[in-house]
């Protein structure tokens, strides 16, 4: 009974997590956890091809970017008061922004998909990440949309006549958006399509025996997980009031890869925990060393080699051995 | 009436060497025939061709009249041609319960919904429910097939085959690996299939061949040496040479 309020507990506790920090005189608190929900959902989104569905994409950032891009370019025409392709008005509105960056996302995740997912296992990993990396190169030469130094988006966004530059309101937006993924996520796992993704994972040849063509299926997970991608890169760039390249370099693939590695391949709540450590890890040690790499790569190496499962997996053998 | 499966003149051919050699065959519908023949006769090739896994040179298949010679192998799963594998091809980390689950959820073509609770879904755990009933594998259902005994992962292959509700079934050497009363067991669960599918066996045990082949096909070097009865075959010089080596073979 406890495990079913926990996710309510954890809810409660992020929506008054404003109040409290800001009674702390903490106000980076609350800017650190709207980050951590925003690599949530990426990383999220991640782990259900690789987590769920086994396919190990090295080029998720490609969607988050994506997601981060959409936006800024929309807010980039709307202050321009100029049009993209010459016929598509700019917008700061959260309710066009949001569904357009996921749209492109999925879009760019349906391409990108129905090529790679003709190949398996290191030609899998290598070809996402050609991908990601031209997407990548794209915009850094794309001079109209700012290049290297990317987009500023001065005013962030509207939302029902609300400017998401508050960090309250965005806090919220964030956390809100969060919540419905998790819960969106955690109804996919459950359903039908769940079920045959895990059958893919396990067994491509059985799933074949049964009638299954497993293509379908994944390049269906990929554009899923790619929408997820692009979600959190929106949020990113309404958050941080700014849409960057940084967001697209593999690098970022990497740190996806490892918060879903760090916290647990194929748990459900593992990207939440890998973010987080993720996340804190980063903040902490880097105000304390510039060698904070260094310890991450330790604490990964430690994850690795000495737990089965991650965070998630740790926890979960934790509470089998207290029982 | 048109024949279950009905194969015409196919050829496969590797480097050097050719696996299927001009090979046609009719399985008559309701009928156990079985494929026999030396190792590297070209049987596993065979079979891989009819689920479509490997395509084939030349030469046509058809499946109760309609050509499937071209067909993804999970097309001619729906179309009704079912398999099972010589080595056990299960999901490890699902139950007994949920391979046969997964099976009728498949065949039903509920696939594609991603806000539905597939644990709730009636239809299906009904129907899985009551294939198991009654078999020796029902007091397993909540066992995970990595912890099956390889006798019981071959009764649950056929299980799962049969939930497809083929029209003809590829049986890969079910027999293998498995002792004599789980050999007895596996005879007598394929003979009570007699007439409801159509089977193509490929089998070793001559015993368990004996036993159920209404028609058997010899298969060598890739090409079909004769197909007749089990007397017909038992008797003939030819298979008996093909399998114990004339005197100037090689090996």
């Amino acid at each position: 009974m406890p495990r079913k309020l926990l996710p309510l507990l954890l809810i409660v506790a992020l929506a008054c997590l404003p109040f409290v920090a800001d009674w702390l005189d903490q106000r980076a608190l609350q800017s650190l956890v709207a980050r951590i929900m925003i690599y949530a959902i990426a990383a999220a989104s991640l782990n259900l091809i690789l987590g769920f569905g086994g396919m190990v994409s090295f080029g998720h950032a490609a969607f988050f970017g994506l997601g981060n891009y959409a936006v800024g370019i929309l807010y980039f025409h709307f202050a321009d008061s100029t049009s993209l392709f010459g016929f598509i008005p700019g917008t700061d509105n959260f309710l066009i922004t949001f569904p357009a960056a996921i749209l492109v996302a999925g879009l760019f995740a349906l391409l990108i998909g129905l090529l790679a997912l003709r190949t398996e296992g290191v030609q899998f990993i290598m070809i996402t990440l050609a991908f990601a990396q031209m997407i990548f190169a794209f915009f850094v030469s794309l001079n109209g949309y700012g290049g290297d130094d990317g987009l500023i988006i001065r005013k962030a966004n509207t939302l029902f006549g609300m400017s998401l530059r508050n960090k309250t309101t965005i806090y919220y937006v964030i956390l809100a958006v969060a919540v419905g993924y998790f819960f969106w996520l955690h109804r996919v796992k459950g359903s039908s399509f769940g079920n045959i993704l895990a059958g893919i994972r396990q067994n491509e040849k059985r799933m074949v025996a049964l009638g299954i063509n497993p293509f379908r299926y994944k390049l269906f997970a990929f554009v899923l997980a790619g929408m997820g991608a692009g979600a959190a890169g929106a949020l990113m760039a309404v958050f941080l009031r700014f849409a960057s390249p940084d967001t697209l370099a593999w690098t970022k693939s990497g740190e996806f890869m490892i918060m879903v590695i760090l916290g647990g391949v194929g748990s459900f709540v593992g990207p939440i925990w890998g973010a987080a450590t993720f996340l804190v890890l980063h903040d902490y040690l880097a105000s304390w060393t510039e060698h904070w790499q260094l310890f991450m790569g330790l604490l990964l190496l430690f994850v690795v080699l000495r737990t089965k499962g991650g965070i998630a997996g740790a926890i979960e053998s934790f509470r089998a051995r207290f029982k | 009436m048109t024949a279950a499966l009905e194969i015409r003149n196919l050829f496969k051919h590797f480097a050097g060497l050719t696996a299927t050699d001009n090979v046609s065959l009719t399985l008559k519908t309701g009928q156990i025939h079985a494929l026999i023949g030396p190792n590297g006769a070209g049987k596993s090739t065979l079979i891989n061709q009819l689920a479509g896994t490997l395509p084939p040179d030349s030469g046509q298949i058809f499946l109760e009249g309609q050509d499937i010679t071209l067909r993804h192998p999970a097309e001619r799963v729906l179309l009704g041609l079912g398999r099972t594998f010589q080595v056990t091809n299960l999901l490890g980390e699902f139950t007994v319960r949920e391979n046969l689950g997964i099976a009728v959820q498949a065949r039903c073509g509920r696939t594609l919904r991603i806000l539905d609770r597939i644990s709730g879904v009636r239809t299906i755990w009904d129907e899985t429910d009551a294939t198991l009933a009654g078999t020796a594998l029902e007091a397993r259902a909540g066992t995970v097939v990595d912890d099956l005994s390889h006798g019981e992962r071959k009764q649950l292959e056929l299980l799962v085959a049969l939930v497809g509700k083929p029209k003809v079934l590829l049986l890969d050497e079910p027999m293998a690996g498995l002792g004599h009363a789980e050999s007895q067991d596996m005879i007598q669960a394929l003979e009570k299939l007699r007439g409801q599918v159509t089977i193509l066996l490929v089998e070793h045990d001559m015993e368990a061949v004996f036993a159920l082949a209404d028609e058997i096909s010899v298969l060598v070097y890739g090409s079909l040496l004769m197909t007749g009865t089990a007397d017909e075959v038992s008797s003939s010089k030819e298979v008996r040479e093909a399998y114990l080596g004339s005197e100037d073979s090689p090996c």
